[in-house]
């Protein structure tokens, strides 16, 4: 931890709030702009160093997320129900945010994802829009994000992609036997599977060590610095600059606003609970599709008396997150997909929204693996094995090195109804309202999983499993806690129909930005973390010229 | 009530073909968990457990302990309290034991990790697996 130092009273030239996938980005290209920046972030400050394969620290205890024993989060299906105590989502919580713990897919969006109302027509009980933005914006930012984080890919390798103006800065990653598998039995079915894309460093970049295939990327920090989080990319060039602060263990309660209605700073909770109130010209909101939409209802004022941003009422509703399905092959040889990245193969052919299908989705699928030694054990097996006993033991030990999945990354439709809000009862300790999560399928979400299960089921088989099982679509028992939080601050030309203007900045307030998976109007295929951060670093772009004139 | 849950992690990976949850040491893990990062989940135990004893002396009224049972005993006990939600806690504590990381106290000499396959390195070289290797790890 190094950079600037920076007095609360101080006004600064923009407030960051939440280090994560886009508050890095943010941070860094302001800072390096010339710009004196405050990065709050309530997690810590953790370095490789703080890493390790521990299971039980990173799988069980979820240790790089939000912790509901600390803060707590309720849960329910729709208005009627009352809400429950339950981990319903899950957020990288840490200095990189979720960037430290992803698996690290790295998927742009399809120039169709900006377009889908138009192109696939209104789906009845579903906000499906346009973007107000196309894929032709956001494309020399996908490949700024590319070249600044670390990406590696091939370029071309997938059909269905737009135009790209550069190839991926790195070479894909060797192929798994999962990925091998996949590819075989995904050409004999005439599709296209392709290396899959990730934040992962497959040879050295920008003083980086390449990866070194030890497996533990999905829901750990590397110890490598191989996988391309913010924290080792983009954070360290902006506290380079002197100009930046990133400032840890600090919990915002609410932005504050002045007469005029702007912006002018936030009040957070230090380590030791005391309140700072951090002066800032302009503030960032980058705290994830969950926690942004929180943080604005809670900055009501007398002006802003539903929430801050939030004259169209939208501030929390649309809330959409990573739908998906999974299917699971047993082989006859050894896979030991244990050892390196998660995937390494992708096919897009069945990402589209086809009408004829009769139902709106798509999705993306992937050949990985993504259990560890305890969570295998626990969730990986056929759900026809016995839980326990001689036999399961006799099949641990034969599957474990053998199974590999195919998972469906699928559509989620924006739902007015699925929400954020704030729960009117349960408290957090800092007594502020806890996050309370309102969600329930679209039944085309349900139509689109289970037709691509379908597709799963036959890649597996095509590829030679010798048993092949699916896990269910249960909300409880397999969707949370969810991830990849979109759509609670949609992106729109109206104002009374979207909460951020095509530029990220907030309709309501001409000095604060909100630069997260909230603003996403469709949630593409659950991959959304790099247009999030092709977004940051356009955002960006446009704050700096607003600022300068 | 540690020789109790020994016995039914000890059902739960038996010690047949090879080191099981007892050889591993899960109830030294289970111990330290409930001591530490699911201290919140005590009572769950204390309760479960009491249910548990209540099964047993319905079933084997003339039996001391769980301990005490037979195998074939134990086998149905388990299959009396396999789908209660104390057992999923029981089960979930015990696999962390055999196959989470041996500075908790269990997965000793890493048996559980030699069981299943899993070599603990901090970095592999392809090719990872049969199928990648029959394409000369491209």
């Amino acid at each position: 931890m190094s950079g600037a130092k920076f007095r609360p009273g101080d006004a600064v030239d923009f407030l960051v709030i939440g280090a994560g996938a886009s508050g890095g980005v943010m941070a860094k290209e302001l800072a390096t702009a010339g710009f004196r920046v405050v990065v709050l972030e309530q997690g810590p400050y953790l370095t490789e160093q703080a890493y390790s394969h521990d299971e039980i620290k990173y799988t069980y205890q979820a240790g790089l997320t939000n912790d509901p024993k600390v803060q707590p989060i309720t849960y329910r299906k729709n208005e009627s129900e009352p809400a429950k105590r339950i981990k319903a989502v899950e957020y990288g919580r840490q200095v990189g945010g979720g960037s430290v713990h992803f698996t690290a897919n790295y998927w742009r969006f399809h120039e169709s994802d900006f377009q889908e109302r138009s192109q696939f027509g209104a789906v009845a009980g579903a906000g499906l829009a346009d973007w107000p933005i196309q894929y032709a914006d956001l494309e020399p930012y996908y490949t700024k994000a590319e070249y600044e984080l670390g990406i590696s890919g091939l370029a071309g390798a997938n059909p269905f992609e737009g135009p790209r103006s550069k190839p991926y800065p790195l070479p894909p990653m060797p192929v798994k036997s999962s990925g091998v598998l996949f590819d075989r039995a995904a050409k004999k079915l005439g599709l296209h599977p392709y290396p899959a894309p990730v934040a992962i460093l497959s040879q050295p970049y920008q003083g980086r060590n390449a990866c070194v295939h030890c497996g533990f990327c999905e829901s750990f920090g590397c110890e490598m610095r191989a996988k391309s989080s913010t924290l080792v990319s983009v954070i360290p060039v902006a506290e380079k600059t002197g100009r930046c602060e990133i400032r840890p263990n600090s919990y915002v309660r609410k932005i504050e606003t002045d007469g005029q209605g702007r912006v002018t700073g936030a009040v957070y909770f230090d380590s030791n609970r005391r309140e700072v109130f951090q002066k800032a010209k302009a503030v960032l909101l980058c705290a994830n599709g969950a926690e942004t939409a929180r943080l604005l209802l809670l900055s009501k004022s007398k002006r802003f008396p539903q929430g801050l941003a939030n004259s169209s009422g939208l501030v929390g509703k649309y809330l959409m997150w990573d739908n998906g399905a999974f299917a699971s092959g047993w082989f006859e040889h050894p896979l030991n997909e244990y050892k390196s990245i998660q995937a390494t193969r992708v096919l897009h052919d069945y990402y589209r929204a086809d009408p004829k299908r009769g139902f709106y989705g798509g999705g993306g699928l992937d050949a990985r693996f993504d259990s560890y030694p305890a969570s295998f054990a626990l969730h990986g097996m056929p759900p026809d094995a016995p839980k326990w006993g001689a036999e399961y033991k006799q099949m641990l030990g034969a599957y474990f090195t053998h199974t590999m999945g195919v998972l469906a990354h699928s559509s989620s439709l924006a739902k007015i109804e699925n929400s954020i809000s704030l729960d009117p009862e349960v408290k957090d300790p800092w007594g502020l309202p806890a996050l309370r999560v309102t969600y329930d399928y679209h039944p085309d979400d349900v139509a689109t999983m289970k037709w691509l299960l379908t597709k799963q089921v036959e890649i597996l088989e095509a590829a030679g499993a010798k048993k092949v099982w699916t896990t269910g679509l249960s909300l409880e028992d397999f969707m949370m806690p969810s991830r990849h939080l979109m759509g609670t601050c949609r992106m729109g030309n109206d104002p009374k129909e979207s909460v951020v203007d095509r530029f990220n900045r907030a309709h309501d307030v001409a000095n604060l930005w909100i630069v997260d998976g909230s603003c996403f109007v469709t949630s593409g295929r659950q991959q959304p973390t790099a247009t999030i951060q092709a977004l940051a670093y356009r955002a960006a772009d446009f704050a700096i010229r607003g600022v300068k004139g | 009530m540690a020789v109790e849950i020994d016995a039914i992690a000890a059902q739960i990976i038996p010690s047949t073909d090879g080191p099981g949850a007892r050889e591993a040491g899960v109830i030294y893990f289970i111990d330290r968990a409930l001591a530490t990062f699911d201290s919140d989940l005590r009572e769950a135990y204390r309760v479960g457990m009491a249910q548990i004893e209540q099964k047993r002396q319905a079933m084997f009224p003339t039996s001391a302990s769980v301990a005490a049972l037979s195998n074939e005993q134990q086998i149905g006990l388990m299959r009396a309290i396999e789908s209660s939600e104390f057992f999923e806690l029981l089960r979930t504590h015990t696999l962390y034991g055999f196959l989470g990381n041996p500075s908790y106290g269990g997965n000793r000499n890493r048996v559980g990790w030699e069981m299943i396959g899993f070599e603990d390195r901090m970095a592999f070289e392809p090719p990872f697996g049969y199928y990648d290797a029959q394409e000369g790890g491209k």
